[in-house]
Parts: structure tokens; C-alpha cells; sequence
């Protein structure tokens, strides 16, 4: 296990080098920077500021300087658009909102979203099985996107009792929303993948096996169903958990939540180079690490697996 | 000694803390027009996104300098008509060469810990705006304002303590001009000219704007920051006309999304918001007392590509004098946009101040005739039913761009039976080739520095970075040469506006209108001020 997990972090420190010098590139040859603006600056003054940023340098060298400052000061470099303040500020200040609620986005995914896909297994063709299926359905043609202006509406405009946006540090009312939001496709697919995996279980002769021998349903489900069947699920987990966190563009955007959505989608459009890097790694490392730790979970869960 | 000057100090508090009591009481009916007073003084706003800056000596954006200008008081502040109010400085003398400005400061204004407002923040802050160790976007603002050597000084061939600025002692600010400047003192409510407090700045570096560190001498004071979220501000005790403050808390709000922010001011979470593009007539119909159409400092405008090597149909002035008849503006205004625009026969906004509409030919004519003498110069051209023109229009990408260019191409294809390419580019790359000279026809906006013609119209100088067109017309050029020195310049203005008419680089389409949705309860607001120059100390809420 340990070697195994050592080897995936070897072929893991390549992927993202290349990621970095990838965006690198892609990010230089787009056209356009970060200092063009409707009114160019006057030659001399847009020298000063090349010069701050080291943008007069050649561009091996800057990519060099970047990558050395990254490895070894953990220095992102400073904003390009923001005057003041450096990515490790910003990410700093932007991660733990997008993380809070990309986290309580997860745990009511995964909860209502397995809860309903095991209830309609279990009752398979009953109303319980068509209400779950029907949920899981209606929620999934209900992106975020969608969902967002919806509870805006009906919450903020007509009930009046949710804020329509904000953080205020994370009070639970301005969580509410962006939850909801954001986890409800999540919920849908969780929910389809479990049922499915469950009534494939189910089918299986160890199942059979365990009913002959007159094993409780309970017992049943809980011991021996349950963790064949969260494999699908838990391979879904991985990518679905990153893309709560990093994908809640939508959700930073629409909430203001001051999360780093806002500053990924901006930087982009702004040229601000340094943030498009950091966010990229961020992005990029998060994904590397939550496909590790789901491989890792998947021996745990199936003995069957060895690394 | 020391006891009587403790005592007295401990005096000054108290009567401090007890005019404040009475001044609270005081407000519940306004001073001056004795309306109710509103329990809650708390103005909200909405901006689209986070400004880079609020550093006075570096903003570059108008959310930050709304910001700014609360914060912190340069020399003059605008009335609400927009004409100049004493600030730190309470009046000014210009010598006879028009050459050297001697400002007199108010010698009671303080900064937020206490300390007095000197002459010598100034020479700081506008040394330190033009210094390349800043290294600010706004630099060229110190060279717009002519300031002595402010072009070396940032090139980097000068010190900085070579610029023309310096404090004769607390209360006098000598600033010397290269050249004379007829609107100079308007150029000093810019946020680029207001004082910074020198031991704040040296002590934090580029971090003394956040609200632990910030020292500022306006009429408010930075409580609160999250960026991308919100920006909190409540009134500065130690503002020399802090009792005439009626605004408590004044929260900015980062909402991207203009129909969110619409949604949120209608749920009462907001004072003000901008008013999304194609509902200003039905939200003026459904809350007339709120939704509020104010003249915009822009001219919106297409340009054509006129340098060498550029398609050759368009170098003939007639094709592009053509293209601009046979444009309705009216159209535009009216059905397109309908948001309080006004049609544009001119590049200069129409409310820019000392400035009167000239006489443009095209103008005073009906539409019909217009097409007709379109119709007439692009045949004389060359162009017609059997050689038809095909021009290609690029815009940034955007809805209210794109119904504007389908609009006029519409018009184009009707009128003259012009074919035209419409497409459209991502901001930057849209930039990128507008600059290289990478078009034909091409979308432009421009909105004003300051408050004079000659900021619109400098555009059209051949030298001038900003001419995207790479017009170039000598006589412009010594017009507006002339202009900058004249006593008055509105001949000049006007000569330059009917060479644009007749060489047509441009095709004035409409000037801005801002549409925002005000409170109902909101007043105070500077609606005559052409920049949209508002100050939250001017604001107030009437009871309900």
C-alpha cells in the first residue's frame, strides 16, 4: 500500500509540472495581457509596470523564475490585476469559502443522494421506486445554474427569507442557497448510480446465498450490500467532490460568495496570469489527490483489489 | 503645564462626545431641507467586480474611485452639478503665465488617527503617483495634468523630487505646469491627486490599504474587506465636516450579475444597482420614481480602419461618409436601446461641460435625406447593384453590442444594399487586433477623463495612442494644438467636429445614459453631475 501510494505521488509531481508549463503556454500565446486595456498605457509607464512584474523578461526565464518560486518558496507570485495583493492572498482568502460550502454541498449529496438510491432498490417498481427515480431525474435536468435563479426567486424575492448573496463569514443563511444549489445534480447522478449498483448487488448469488441461510434483510444490506454496491458510487465521489470545490464558478459568481470561482473565471478574462497559475495547480493538485484517495478507498472497501 | 494640556484634552473629549449626543438628535430631520430622517442611515450598493486597487495613488477603475473618493479628500471635491467645492484646499491663485497654481489648505483637516492634513501629503502622494517604483496604471493621469518634468520622472530620467509640486509649508501647495492648462483645477477631484498619509504608506507597504492599516482623511473610513464580496465603510470621526455627514455605513457589494443584483434590490437588500440592458422602459413604467436614466460620460462609435494597406473600399471618404448617413441613430435610441440614450452626430458627448453641439450638417437633416445622400455618394464611389460593397464589422463580445451591429447592418443592407461581416472577439483578443490595425470596421466606446471636449476629442490627434483609426489630419491636429492654450477653445472644438463629420474616421452612433434603480427613500444624489462624481457624505434617507 505505502509503495503504491509513493508511486502514484512520483507519476503525480510529472502531471503537474506539465499541467504547469502547459498553462503556461496556452496562457502566454492567448492574445492580449494583462495590462491592455481600452486606453493602452503611455510606453513609459507600461515599461514600469513590465518591469515590476517581470514581464520584460525573456520567457524561459520567467517561467523558470515561476516554477523555482513555486517549488521552493511555495510563492505563487503576486496578482497582476490586483495591486496589492499576492495569489497566496488570494486563494488564501477565497479557498475556505468555496471549500465550506463545497463541503456541505458534498455531505447533502451524498447523503439524500445514496438515501434515495437504496430506497428505490429496495423497492423496486413501487411508488417509493418512481418517486426516488422521479426526484433523482427532475434534479438532474436541475444544474446549478438553473437552480440558482430559482431559489434566488422563490427564497430572497417572494419568501423573503434568505439573503440573496453574500458570505458574512458563513452564517448558515447564506450557506442555504448555494448548498442547495450546487448539490442538487450531484444528488440526482449519487442517487441513479447507487440504485442501479444496489439492484445489480442485489441480483448477485452471495446476496442469494446470504437469504437462504435466513441472514436478516437488515444484516443483509448493511454487511454484505452495501460496500460491493458503493464502488460505482465511490468512483464517482472522487472527481465529483474536486468539481463541487473548484467547478463552483457558477456558484461564487452568481452568491458572491468571495469564493475563488470568481477570481478563476476573471483572471482568465484579465490576463492575470499568476491567478490563472495558482488556481490551475490548485485545481489540478486537488484532482490528483482526490483520485488517489479514492483508489486507496476502493481496496479498503474491495478486498478483492491489491495494489 | 502638561496637566493644563492633558486637562484640556480630556475637555475637548468630552465636548466632542457630548455634540456628537446632540448632533444624532439633531439629524432626525435633515439640516437644510428639514425632511424626516431615517432611523437606518445606511446606504448599499452594488458594483459588477472587485477594483485592482484603492490605493488613491493607483485605482484605475470607477468602483474603486467611488471608493476612493469617499475615503479620501484631494484639493477640490465636485457640487452636484459637478462644478468644483473646497476640499483640503479652499481656494487657488494662478499666476499670470497661467504656469503656477499657489493652493490655500484648510488647516483643520485631519487624517483618520488624528493627524493634520498638510501640503506635504500632497508633494507625497503625487510624487510618489508619477514614481516608476509604483509603477501605477495611472501615472499618465500626472502627465495629463502638465505637471514640470512629470514625463521624465517616469520614464525614470528624472527623481521624482524633480516633479513640479511642492509644499511652500502645511498650508500653500506650489504645483508648476509645462504647459498652461485651462481646465486644470477640474483635473484635481481625481482620485490620483488626493494626499496619502506618508508614515502609513511606508510603514505597510503595499498592504497599508487594507482596514487595519488604512489612514485616510475623507469623510469615511475602510471597516471591512473581502474581496470579491464586500467593502465596508463608516463615517471618519476625525472629517473636519464630519456634522454634516448623514450616511452612517456605506457597504459596497460585488455582484457580478446584473439581473441578480436587480432580483436582490427588489428583495430590499440594495440602495442602488444598475438596471440590466432592455428593462429600463419597463421598470421607468412599473417604478417610475425609481428607475433613474442619467447622461454617461461615453460616446459609442464605430471606427474605420484607415491606414495604409487597410482594405481600400473604406479609404474613400465617400463610402465612409455614406455608411454614416445611412446609419438611424433614432432607431438605435429609440427601439434598440431605449434607455435614455441620444443619438450622436458628434464624437464629443453632448453634456460635457462648455461645450455646445456645433453645427453638424448631418444633424439637422431628416433621415430620408440622409439616405438619399448616402445613396448618391456611394454611387459616386463606384459602388451599386452590380458591384456591390461587402464591408466586415468586428464588435467585443456582447449582447448589446451585437443588437447594435445587427441593427446597423440591417440599415446598411436596406439602404445602400452593403453586405456586411458581422463578428465578434473575446475583450482582449478584440484589443489586441484593434490596435494592430487588424480590421475594417470596429466597435468603439470612450468615456471621459475629465470633464472637457478635448478628452473626447484628442482621440482623433494622429499621434495619439488611443486613435485606433490612425486618422491623420494635420489641420485636426494644429486645431487641437491651439485648443489646449486657448482662452477658449469651443471654435476649435467645433472646426474639429465638422473635419470628423466631413472626413468620417468615425461613425458617432449614440452617448451613454446610465440606468440605475435609486431607493425610494434614497436622496441627495447628484443626478446633474455629468461624471456621476457622487460622494456618500452628500447621501441621506428620509424616513418612510
Amino acid at each position: 500500500m505505502l509503495s503504491f501510494i509513493a508511486r502514484r505521488l512520483t507519476v503525480a509531481i510529472p502531471t503537474l509540472l506539465i499541467l504547469v508549463v502547459l498553462s503556461f503556454v496556452l496562457m502566454y500565446t492567448a492574445p492580449g495581457g494583462p495590462f491592455n486595456s481600452e486606453r493602452p498605457l503611455p510606453p513609459e509607464v507600461l515599461a514600469n509596470i513590465e518591469a515590476k512584474y517581470g514581464l520584460d523578461q525573456p520567457f524561459w526565464k520567467r517561467i523558470a523564475v515561476y516554477i523555482h518560486g513555486v517549488i521552493f518558496n511555495f510563492d505563487f507570485g503576486p496578482s497582476f490585476q490586483f495591486k496589492n495583493r499576492s495569489v497566496n492572498d488570494i486563494i488564501a482568502q477565497g479557498f475556505p469559502i468555496t471549500l465550506t460550502y463545497g463541503f456541505w454541498s458534498f455531505v447533502v449529496a451524498v447523503t439524500v443522494g445514496v438515501s434515495l438510491g437504496i430506497a428505490a432498490a429496495l423497492r423496486q417498481n413501487t411508488w417509493l421506486d418512481y418517486l426516488a427515480v422521479g426526484i433523482s431525474i427532475g434534479a438532474q435536468v436541475l444544474p446549478n445554474f438553473v437552480m440558482a435563479p430559482i431559489l434566488l426567486l422563490v427564497f430572497t424575492l417572494w419568501l423573503g427569507w434568505l439573503p440573496g448573496g453574500g458570505w458574512a463569514g458563513g452564517q448558515w443563511q447564506y450557506l442555504v442557497m448555494p448548498v442547495i444549489a450546487l448539490s442538487t445534480s450531484y444528488m440526482a447522478s449519487i442517487a441513479r448510480i447507487t440504485r442501479s449498483s444496489m439492484l445489480e448487488v442485489l441480483n448477485t448469488n452471495f446476496i442469494r446465498t446470504a437469504k437462504a441461510k435466513g441472514l436478516p434483510t437488515r444484516r443483509i444490506i448493511w454487511r454484505h450490500a452495501m460496500k460491493p454496491a458503493m464502488l460505482p458510487v465511490l468512483s464517482y465521489l472522487g472527481p465529483a467532490f474536486v468539481g463541487m470545490i473548484t467547478g463552483s464558478v457558477i456558484i461564487d459568481i452568481f452568491f458572491s460568495t468571495g469564493g475563488i470561482g470568481q477570481f478563476f473565471v476573471n483572471s482568465a478574462f484579465n490576463r492575470d496570469y499568476s491567478v490563472i497559475m495558482g488556481i490551475t495547480i490548485l485545481v489540478g493538485a486537488l484532482t490528483i489527490l482526490f483520485n488517489l484517495i479514492v483508489d486507496l478507498l476502493y481496496a479498503w472497501i474491495d478486498p478483492k483489489i491489491r495494489y | 503645564m502638561k496637566i493644563t494640556q492633558k486637562f484640556l484634552a480630556t475637555t475637548a473629549i468630552g465636548l466632542l462626545a457630548m455634540s456628537s449626543v446632540v448632533y444624532a438628535d439633531s439629524h432626525a430631520t435633515h439640516p437644510e431641507t428639514g425632511e424626516a430622517l431615517a432611523s437606518d442611515q445606511t446606504f448599499t450598493y452594488r458594483v459588477g467586480d472587485e477594483s485592482p486597487s484603492y490605493d488613491p495613488g493607483v485605482v484605475e477603475d470607477t468602483y474603486g474611485a467611488e471608493v476612493v473618493r469617499d475615503l479620501f479628500e484631494g484639493l477640490y471635491n465636485q457640487d452636484a452639478a459637478g462644478n468644483l467645492e473646497a476640499g483640503v484646499a479652499l481656494s487657488h491663485n494662478v499666476s499670470d503665465d497661467n504656469l503656477v497654481y499657489t493652493f490655500d489648505l484648510r488647516d483643520d483637516a485631519k487624517w483618520s488617527n488624528g493627524d493634520p492634513v498638510t501640503a506635504g501629503d500632497f508633494e507625497y502622494a503625487w510624487k510618489r503617483a508619477a514614481s516608476p517604483e509604483l509603477a501605477s496604471p495611472y501615472a499618465w493621469y500626472i502627465e495629463l495634468m502638465s505637471l514640470e518634468n512629470a514625463a521624465e520622472v517616469i520614464a525614470g530620467d528624472m527623481d521624482p523630487s524633480e516633479l513640479g509640486v511642492t509644499a511652500i509649508d502645511d498650508t500653500t501647495l506650489e504645483v508648476r505646469l509645462s504647459q498652461p492648462l485651462p481646465y486644470f483645477a477640474q483635473m484635481v477631484t481625481h482620485g490620483t491627486t488626493f494626499p496619502v498619509h506618508q508614515a502609513t504608506v511606508e510603514e505597510h507597504g503595499s498592504d497599508w490599504t487594507l482596514p487595519e492599516n488604512i489612514v485616510s482623511n475623507g469623510a469615511y473610513v475602510m471597516t471591512e474587506f473581502v474581496p470579491q464580496e464586500r467593502i465596508v465603510r463608516k463615517r471618519n470621526e476625525m472629517y473636519w465636516d464630519n456634522d454634516n455627514t448623514i450616511i452612517e455605513t456605506v457597504v459596497k457589494l460585488v455582484i457580478p450579475d446584473e439581473n441578480v443584483a436587480l432580483t436582490r434590490y427588489l428583495a430590499g437588500e440594495l440602495d442602488r444597482t444598475d438596471i440590466p440592458a432592455g428593462q429600463f422602459p419597463r421598470l421607468s413604467e412599473q417604478y417610475p420614481d425609481q428607475a433613474m436614466s442619467v447622461p454617461e460620460a461615453c460616446s459609442y462609435y464605430y471606427m474605420f480602419n484607415m491606414r495604409e494597406g487597410a482594405p481600400e473600399e473604406i479609404q474613400d471618404p465617400n463610402v465612409r461618409k455614406a455608411l454614416s448617413l445611412a446609419v438611424d441613430r433614432d432607431v438605435i435610441v429609440n427601439n434598440v436601446l431605449a434607455a435614455g440614450q441620444k443619438p450622436a452626430y458628434t464624437f464629443t458627448h453632448w453634456a460635457t461641460a462648455g461645450f455646445e453641439m456645433p453645427d453638424v450638417p448631418m444633424a439637422s437633416m431628416e433621415q430620408a435625406e440622409r439616405n438619399e445622400m448616402a445613396v448618391e455618394l456611394l454611387e459616386e464611389a463606384g459602388y451599386g447593384s452590380d458591384n456591390p460593397l461587402t464591408v466586415n464589422l468586428v464588435y467585443n463580445t456582447d449582447e448589446g453590442h451585437k443588437a447594435v451591429a445587427i441593427a446597423i447592418s440591417q440599415m446598411w443592407k436596406q439602404t445602400l444594399g452593403v453586405e456586411t461581416n458581422l463578428s465578434n472577439q473575446e475583450w482582449q483578443t478584440f484589443l489586441e487586433a484593434r490596435s494592430n490595425g487588424d480590421f475594417e470596421v470596429a466597435r468603439g466606446g470612450w468615456c471621459a477623463d475629465y470633464n472637457e471636449a478635448s478628452t473626447f476629442l484628442d482621440l482623433m490627434q494622429s499621434g495619439s495612442g488611443y486613435n485606433d483609426s490612425k486618422y491623420n489630419n494635420p489641420e485636426v491636429d494644429a486645431l487641437l494644438a491651439n485648443a489646449k492654450t486657448a482662452d477658449n477653445p469651443q471654435a476649435d472644438y467645433d472646426k474639429v467636429e465638422e473635419f470628423i463629420a466631413q472626413d468620417t474616421p468615425i461613425i458617432p452612433i449614440y452617448h451613454y445614459a446610465a440606468d440605475y434603480m435609486y431607493s425610494a427613500n434614497l436622496e441627495g444624489w447628484p443626478f446633474e453631475n455629468f461624471e456621476q462624481n457622487w460622494y456618500s457624505r452628500e447621501l441621506y434617507k428620509i424616513a418612510e
